[in-house]
């Protein structure tokens, strides 16, 4: 990376131009810094996992496994799995949006602990490149759920190396949550109070919980699973006395609460793009913060829902059923609460808000098609099908990529000081919009016709739905491949960009674009609330901005 | 490892000592729930399995050595004393008693280690290793004592780990405080290893009655 | 490529009830997703930059708003609870009386399906339509999941223990049977048939010993009938007098083992104390693991038979064990 503000004579000082060597990179405490090798990494990794993607869909062309074998269809599957949710989603928003944000809207100079930020790349990269080796000496092909006793005494794939990676990966993300944590706790601005703090940091105060809460109990149940299949010892295979459910309820106490790491830092970016291009305050600003929280504590309640076929109680089902139900009501009270921002408000249809609106729109039909998987009666039916493959693709492309994406578009004048491209933008969003529905909406279908998932071949009757998805798959990959040259692209010759170019609130819109070193100057004094779009922030106003002035309002 | 041109080794993130302090403490604790929730889920793995198989687990607890788990305990109770004893003399800045004490910590801390080395030593010697050489009478239940050792060797070795970083530390620690090194001028460093310690002590609080106490 | 399938076919009793439920839940979804999806839109472009409509009276919160926000999706989500849950234990619930009892092996990576009278098949299964039927399914390995889309049902297959799914078909016809749990290189292929069969028919099928098989030409890839000469009673009757069981398990109870006339469905104390029912997974793990609950007055003296019986033969014998009634004749037993 040597990425450089050109313009002679005009060049600042920022953190990009602080050193230009490799190690000025690799050794780098800046969060901004770690921030780019961390998007330069899950860029890689995404696009490892789309290309797995398209092979998944190519086989799916036809009923028949004809692209490749059994072998190779499971692995690439599983790896596509392994890859998107541990090396891409549960990374992506937190690790280099979250790095890059959290110091600056909350007024520090940087993280709490910045060595500690570095580590965590470097857990994440060594994670990363040991499940990179597994999958290069044969793969692995459990899914990427790893159930026993499948992934301890009978597959005979990369099981052991993949784990031990995604458990390196594991404290890559802890690190990053504690940090989180310190820094929301103990770094905030003088007058910046929790109720004055962007929704953002609400939405990754309670992703970092959940991760600290979260992610040990995985990592050591995923070590468990290598014990038991390095030393046979016994605690999930039901051949050595184990018992196969118990992994399965710990997998998901940290799994199905891993869905809203991924989702919630989306939610949290929704709602700075939504009020900035509204020019208004995010409604119910404290129904939404909470609603975070909510989202954290219940979402560790609600794992059992994974797990209504296996023979569980009725009563367990229906509180586990239940309980699913209510962590439904804050996402919903989070989608009202951005439309309602959006009315009455000075609405400028960029591509962030473009992205916005696609996440909005799919988002309700993620949330509103896992009630079909919270009632028990529709959910034994659904359970393993293609339409959980459908409901999560949603939740996870639909929130997460399209948050991810919107967010990306809409700091990237301030992470490299130049404007995207906005017409190519754009149009990129229709497409991503357009090809993922049709991907994922045919899929919905299919599993509500039973077709189960992790399926090399299938029945014929099904070939017409899979053509469209693999249809649709295309055109969604097209629609990733096109930031990568118009961003890229940018870099050279977009139009700098000012201190705040969309006259948005919120510190890290008050120092130069890219900012400093250590951010800010001096430290900003917080006097507003959030959000305060009313009468000023006009973007022409703010263009010529200084980015010095931080204690004034 | 610490900016030594800066003041009162206030790194350069930080306002003043006292969010640096406030940070240090309130990044140690949340580590600690990660521990906490790590354990926790060994824990929950073995109460499980205890109550499935309880009549083996009680034949199989009976093949560990209370008089020596006992001892442990005491040993690590007293050095969370001593180790209270060094944060007390740190914030007073009394850097000898801080040193004395703090070594005290350490050598209760190894002969945890090595009680345990002991006890780990009288299982293989039974054969109460897990894998091809376990041997249990009565056969019926072999596996469920062959998964009480399993969780057995996973817990208790999960903690000694964590006592052997304890120790590892605290060397470093008492390195630093004999040459006077700039970054443990003031006690946060001593307080957030006695955090440490004293969560590994609790640990084993937990661990003892678990594993070796288990009622008919 | 054959013609396109939008709906899954509806052949049990519950199959009708859970498509009402889903249907009122896609209407649910279409209902709110067009209502956000219009409002955003309608929003993007009445409020658009330079546009003149009034944005007078603006708010930043409304407590009312929030609240039936917060109700509304509660409320819906409770009622949809409800009704689910209510169907689901009606379903998932203890099977009736007179359903009738087939036994079901799942292995990488095929179906195996003993019924009462001794007949066996792979990977297809034949049963009456009208009739509750109840299965009975193991394991031999991993977790599989016998999944019938038609029917609604699904239910994992777990190795070690014995997890039962019932339901009662209605259409006659021959419909998917999937494995849906991944278990393996082969789980795309651990499919086959079932064929739900007109009464006539099915008395058809079980006189014929399983040759009477009215879709045979239309079956699928990899499947057969086979028949024992026994019933799986009779086989577990020959295992149980090999074994030499009745040593110990007389008539009545005995020195050394408690009788097992009667014994299924029977409350039984345990020497611990607690009292257990003795249902099929008891009778497996007391062949299994026989210390694991030792019935009270017993001494813990019998050898475990794990590792010396597979999956079938375990059934064999709980089938016989099962059929011991108390008022059978001490003769019976052959020593």
């Amino acid at each position: 990376m040597s990425v450089t503000v050109a313009k002679p004579g005009e060049v600042r000082h920022n953190y990009l131009n602080a050193g230009d060597t490799v190690l000025s990179w690799l050794l780098t405490t800046d969060h901004k810094r770690i921030a780019i090798l961390y998007l330069v990494s899950v860029s890689f990794f995404f696009l490892v996992g789309g290309l797995l993607a398209g092979l998944i869909r190519l086989e799916l062309l036809t009923p028949q496994g004809d692209l490749m074998t059994s072998e190779n269809y499971n692995r690439v599957f599983t790896m596509h799995g392994v890859v998107m949710i541990f090396l891409f989603l549960i990374p992506v928003i937190p690790a280099v949006l979250g790095n890059f944000l959290v110091p600056l809207m909350v007024g520090a100079r940087d993280l709490a602990f910045p060595r500690l930020n570095l580590a965590s790349w470097y857990l994440y990269m060594a994670g990363g490149l040991i499940a990179t080796w597994a999958m290069v000496t044969g793969g692995v092909d459990t899914g990427w759920t790893f159930y026993p006793p499948y992934s301890s005494s009978y597959s005979t794939s990369q099981v052991t190396l993949t784990i031990i990676g995604a458990f390196i990966i594991g404290f890559s993300s802890i690190a990053t949550g504690i940090n989180f944590i310190v820094t929301i706790h103990k770094m905030r601005a003088p007058g910046l109070t929790w109720f004055r703090l962007p929704l953002f940091i609400w939405a990754h105060y309670a992703t970092s919980v959940i991760i600290v809460l979260g992610t040990p109990v995985v990592a050591i149940t995923l070590l468990l699973v290598v014990a038991e299949r390095v030393f046979r010892l016994g605690i999930f295979d039901p051949a050595l006395g184990g018992d196969p459910i118990l992994f399965q309820h710990l997998f998901w106490f940290y799994s199905h609460p891993a869905v809203y790491i991924m989702v919630l830092p989306a939610m949290g970016v929704i709602s700075e793009v939504v009020s900035c291009f509204s020019r208004k305050r995010v409604f119910g600003y404290h129904f939404v913060a909470f609603s975070s929280v909510a989202i954290a504590v219940i979402g560790f309640l609600v794992w059992g829902h994974h797990m209504f076929t296996t023979g569980q109680s009725v009563y367990a089902g229906m509180v586990f059923s239940l309980l699913s139900f209510l962590v439904a009501v804050p996402s919903a009270v989070k989608v009202f609460n951005w439309t309602a921002t959006m009315y009455k408000g000075t609405i400028d249809l960029r591509a962030p808000l473009l992205y916005v609106m696609g996440f909005i729109g799919l988002f309700v039909i993620g949330g509103l098609t896992g009630l079909f998987l919270a009632a028990l009666a529709t959910d034994v039916h659904l359970q393993d099908t293609y339409f959980v493959v459908a409901h999560f693709h949603y939740i996870m492309v639909g929130g997460t990529i399209l948050g991810y994406m919107a967010g990306l578009h809409f700091w990237w004048p301030k992470i490299t000081g130049r404007m995207y491209p906005e017409g190519i933008a754009k149009l990129t969003a229709l497409v991503i919009f357009a090809g993922f529905n049709l991907t994922f909406l045919p899929q919905f279908v299919l599993g509500f016709l039973g077709m189960p998932r992790r399926y090399h071949w299938y029945p014929e009757e099904w070939q017409m739905l899979h053509v469209m998805s693999t249809a649709g798959a295309f055109l969604l990959g097209i629609g990733f491949i096109l930031p990568v040259f118009y961003l890229l692209w940018s870099l050279r010759t977009g139009a700098l960009a000012g201190p705040n170019p969309w006259g948005a609130t919120g510190l890290e819109w008050k120092v130069d674009s890219p900012p400093i070193t250590h951010n800010f100057e001096q430290t900003p004094i917080v006097t507003e609330e959030p959000y305060a779009y009313d009468n000023h922030h006009e973007p022409e106003e703010v263009f010529s901005g200084t980015g010095a002035s931080t204690t004034k309002r | 490892m610490v900016q030594e041109q800066a003041p009162q080794n206030v790194s350069l993130q930080f306002e003043d000592v006292h969010q640096q302090n406030e940070s240090y403490i309130v990044g140690m604790w949340t580590f600690l729930v990660t521990e906490i929730m790590f354990f926790g889920a060994v824990f929950a793995t073995y109460l499980v399995y205890r109550v499935a198989n309880h009549t083996a687990f009680w034949e199989a607890h009976l093949r560990l050595d209370i008089p020596l788990g006992f001892i442990n305990t005491c040993v690590l109770l007293t050095s969370s004393l001593t180790m209270a004893l060094t944060v007390h003399y740190a914030q007073r800045q009394m850097p000898k008693q801080q040193l004395l004490w703090l070594s005290v910590t350490m050598a209760l801390a190894m002969a945890f280690l090595v009680v345990k080395g002991f006890e780990y030593h009288h299982k293989y010697v039974e054969g109460l290793i897990p894998g091809p050489n376990f041997r249990f009478e009565p056969a019926e239940y072999f596996r469920p004592a062959q998964l009480f050792f399993s969780l057995y060797f996973a817990m208790t070795g999960l903690h000694a780990l964590h006592v052997l970083i304890g120790v590892l530390v605290m060397a470093v620690m008492a390195v630093l405080i004999a040459i006077r090194h700039s970054s443990v001028q003031d006690f946060i460093p001593v307080e957030l290893v006695g955090l440490y310690w004293h969560f590994v002590d609790i640990v084993w609080i937990f661990l003892f009655p678990l594993l070796y106490l288990i009622p008919r | 490529m054959k013609g396109v399938q939008l709906l899954p076919e509806q052949a049990s009793t519950f199959a009708s009830q859970v498509d009402l439920l889903f249907w009122f839940l896609v209407a649910v979804t279409v209902f709110f997703t067009v209502l956000i999806g219009a409002l955003v839109v309608y929003f993007a472009l009445r409020y658009r930059r330079g546009s003149t409509a009034s944005r007078a009276g603006a708010k930043e919160t409304d407590l009312r708003l929030e609240i039936s926000w917060s109700l509304i999706p509660l409320t819906i989500g409770l009622i949809v609870f409800v009704w689910a849950a209510k169907l689901y234990a009606s379903a998932y619930g203890p099977p009736p009386e007179n359903a009738l009892e087939i036994f079901v092996i799942g292995k990488q990576w095929m179906w195996h399906v003993q019924h009462p009278n001794g007949i066996r098949e792979n990977n297809e299964l034949h049963i009456p339509a009208g009739r509750p039927v109840k299965l009975t399914m193991i394991s031999q390995d991993v977790i599989h999941s016998f999944f019938v889309p038609a029917f609604r049902i699904k239910r994992d297959v777990l190795p070690g223990k014995y997890n039962v799914v019932w339901f009662t078909a209605t259409k006659p016809g021959k419909y998917h049977l999937f494995c849906a749990e991944y278990c393996g290189t082969q789980h795309s292929r651990m499919i086959g048939w079932v064929y739900v069969l007109e009464p006539a028919d099915y008395e058809k099928w079980l006189a014929s010993g399983g040759e009477a098989r009215p879709y045979a030409t239309a079956s699928g890839a990899g499947t057969m009938a086979g028949v024992s000469t026994a019933s799986l009673k009779e086989a577990g009757e020959k295992l149980y007098t090999q074994l030499r069981c009745n040593a110990c398990h007389g008539a009545t109870d005995g020195q050394r083992g408690p009788t097992h006339y009667g014994l299924f469905g029977k409350k039984v104390k345990m020497r611990d104390g607690t009292v257990v029912t003795a249902d099929e997974e008891y009778i497996r793990e007391s062949i299994l693991r026989p210390l694991a609950k030792v019935v009270d007055g017993y001494e813990p003296i019998m050898p475990s038979y794990e590792g010396l019986l597979n999956e079938e033969r375990v059934l064999q014998l709980v089938a016989y064990i099962k059929s011991l009634e108390s008022s059978t004749k001490v003769a019976e037993v052959k020593p």
